[in-house]
């Protein structure tokens, strides 16, 4: 399965990732009208900076499915591969939170459900907008 | 093969998807005494506060027993496990063959024995049913006298909150959530619900209730419309017990979730759990343990060997907004940082991070849990990193590279 990553060597922390993820998901049909709403829309992707290296981190898909099998609404699930949240039924409890080792799914507080990073299979065609936007090519989208 | 599950909450749930994925053909029978499709218990809350509908209340989607091969035996209850025979006995008497058995009975309310209580009309809440009736009497400003401050009367009390109701919460203990907080997250806690307009009387109990009041012990009386009895829960051990099975404040599993019986597994809430994170045993009323202890079960039952091991207690919760994530065991050396809205605990032992609590930021806590789980060595990660937030930063450039999957060359 095709799967998001990111070269640390290369990640410039631009952030860029964050605003094209965000932007993606927030339903807005572009950048500006996103960020223009009053509701700022939140990214899937975090990029952690560091002294020596920076480093994008989004969901790994990966094997445990900690979250999946945590979830207290069964707003979560697996479909071919890839973690979803179906936002009606989750109560953003945060359980998921609790669960992930990678740190990565981002609790919505306004509306009292969480965010995560599903590929962009919701709104996206081909590689997920994070890839598309990443200016040093530091974030790949392949088969490993 | 011939699959019996008894209960149909996560732990069930849990056991199907297990056996489903070794076994896809083998006969499953779901059999509990309550009438519902498989729904989430911790919703109920939600559920009554409004914030969850009718439809979302259920923990998988319509079809889901169909989709698996499962077959239903709702409504109705099993009074016997007949270990010799591998039957269970319903109610109606009905005997039921299996190969392999799950007893996933959860717990039940307990109430203990006060004065009075038995002439007076109260609420337990701990099911689909119990918050049908709660929202069936409840009217706009009554007043609601719950006993017991931990998560079950808590919850209780912020969905109740929604109908205005005038809340008192009455506890033996001098603090609140003593199960998952300390005494200074218990405080900031506390204040925060008063704010919302709760009111609390810790430190001591009912002496005494009357049809529309109770007594307290500290000399108090609360008047009351309604009252809810949050105290606590017990394992539903005796199917087990009575058959012959070892049983001790839960029922004991080997780590396949196998019962000292032939044939007979366990998981979930009436069961006791090993808790990897202090090397103790004790129940651990988890949805995401009973899940994966259902699991582990249900692909053992169907002939593939999986050790369930690395549990811990951890929650994740909130009231009136504030969120707490906390995990793992409090004895070791701690450090704490304490923000007027948010608390960070961390307790460390054996150059691990044993536990922690979060309120306020629970922002990326997983890492943490993580650490707990794969007791992962401080000598390991950036510990100063790792104090001021949960950060895959900590890990050296290896492990983290194993953790998110390797590096594009």
């Amino acid at each position: 399965m095709k799967k998001v990553y990111v070269n640390e060597d290369w990640c410039l922390a631009c952030h860029l990732c964050e605003f094209y993820c965000a932007a993606a998901n927030s339903g807005a049909p572009n950048m500006i009208k996103a960020f223009k709403s009053n509701k700022k829309p939140i990214p899937r992707i975090q990029v952690e900076e560091g002294s020596e290296v920076n480093f994008a981190v989004q969901c790994r898909h990966c094997d445990g499915k900690a979250c999946v099998k945590g979830c207290i609404s069964g707003a979560l699930s697996i479909v071919d591969g890839v973690v979803v949240c179906d936002e009606n039924r989750c109560v953003g409890c945060g359980t998921c939170v609790l669960s992930c080792p990678f740190g990565c799914i981002v609790i919505d507080e306004d509306n009292h459900r969480i965010q995560k990073c599903d590929l962009c299979t919701k709104n996206h065609d081909g590689e997920p907008a994070c890839v598309q936007g990443c200016p040093n090519n530091a974030i790949v989208f392949e088969e490993r | 093969m011939n699959y019996v599950i008894i209960g149909n909450s996560a732990a069930a749930v849990g056991t199907i998807a297990g056996i489903r994925e070794i076994d896809s053909t083998g006969k499953i029978t779901v059999i509990s005494d309550e009438k519902y499709h498989t729904y989430s218990r911790p919703l109920i809350s939600y559920w009554l506060q409004g914030k969850v509908s009718d439809k979302n209340i259920y923990y998988r989607d319509p079809d889901f027993y169909e989709k698996n091969g499962v077959e239903t035996v709702l409504g109705k209850k099993v009074v016997k496990i007949d270990a010799a025979n591998k039957s269970v006995v319903l109610d109606d008497g009905l005997a039921v063959p299996y190969d392999k058995l799950m007893v996933a009975t959860g717990s039940k309310p307990f109430v203990p024995p006060m004065n009075g209580l038995d002439k007076v009309h109260y609420h337990t809440f701990m099911s689909f049913d119990s918050v049908k009736a709660i929202r069936s009497e409840i009217k706009d400003g009554m007043n609601v006298l719950i006993i017991g401050a931990g998560l079950i009367g808590l919850k209780a009390a912020e969905a109740l909150h929604e109908y205005n109701a005038k809340i008192t919460v009455v506890d033996m203990a001098d603090r609140i959530l003593p199960s998952i907080l300390d005494v200074r997250a218990g405080v900031k806690m506390q204040k925060h619900i008063e704010s919302k307009g709760v009111k609390f009387i810790l430190g001591t109990s009912a002496d005494e209730f009357f049809e529309h009041s109770a007594k307290l012990k500290n000399g108090v009386t609360v008047d009351f419309d309604m009252l809810i009895i949050a105290v606590g829960v017990r394992p539903n051990t005796e199917l087990v017990a009575d058959a012959g099975g070892k049983v001790e404040r839960g029922i004991i599993t080997d780590v396949t979730q196998k019962t000292s019986l032939d044939d007979v597994y366990a998981a979930g809430d009436c069961t006791v759990s090993h808790d990897a994170s202090s090397d103790t045993d004790k129940i651990l009323a988890l949805l995401p343990n009973a899940y994966m202890q259902g699991e582990v079960a249900g692909k053992n039952m169907a002939g593939r060997e999986f050790y369930y091991v690395n549990a811990i207690p951890m929650n994740a919760i909130g009231f009136f907004g504030l969120h707490i994530i906390s995990a793992g065991s409090y004895d070791g050396e701690e450090y704490v940082d304490e923000t007027e809205n948010t608390y960070k605990k961390l307790v460390f032992s054996d150059n691990t991070l044993k536990g922690y609590i979060l309120m306020g930021d629970v922002r990326r806590a997983g890492i943490y849990t993580s650490m707990i789980k794969e007791r992962i060595d401080l000598g390991e990660v950036d510990v100063e990193m790792l104090k001021d937030k949960p950060q895959m930063m900590i890990f050296g450039k290896a492990r983290r590279e194993e953790k998110l999957g390797g590096i594009f060359r």
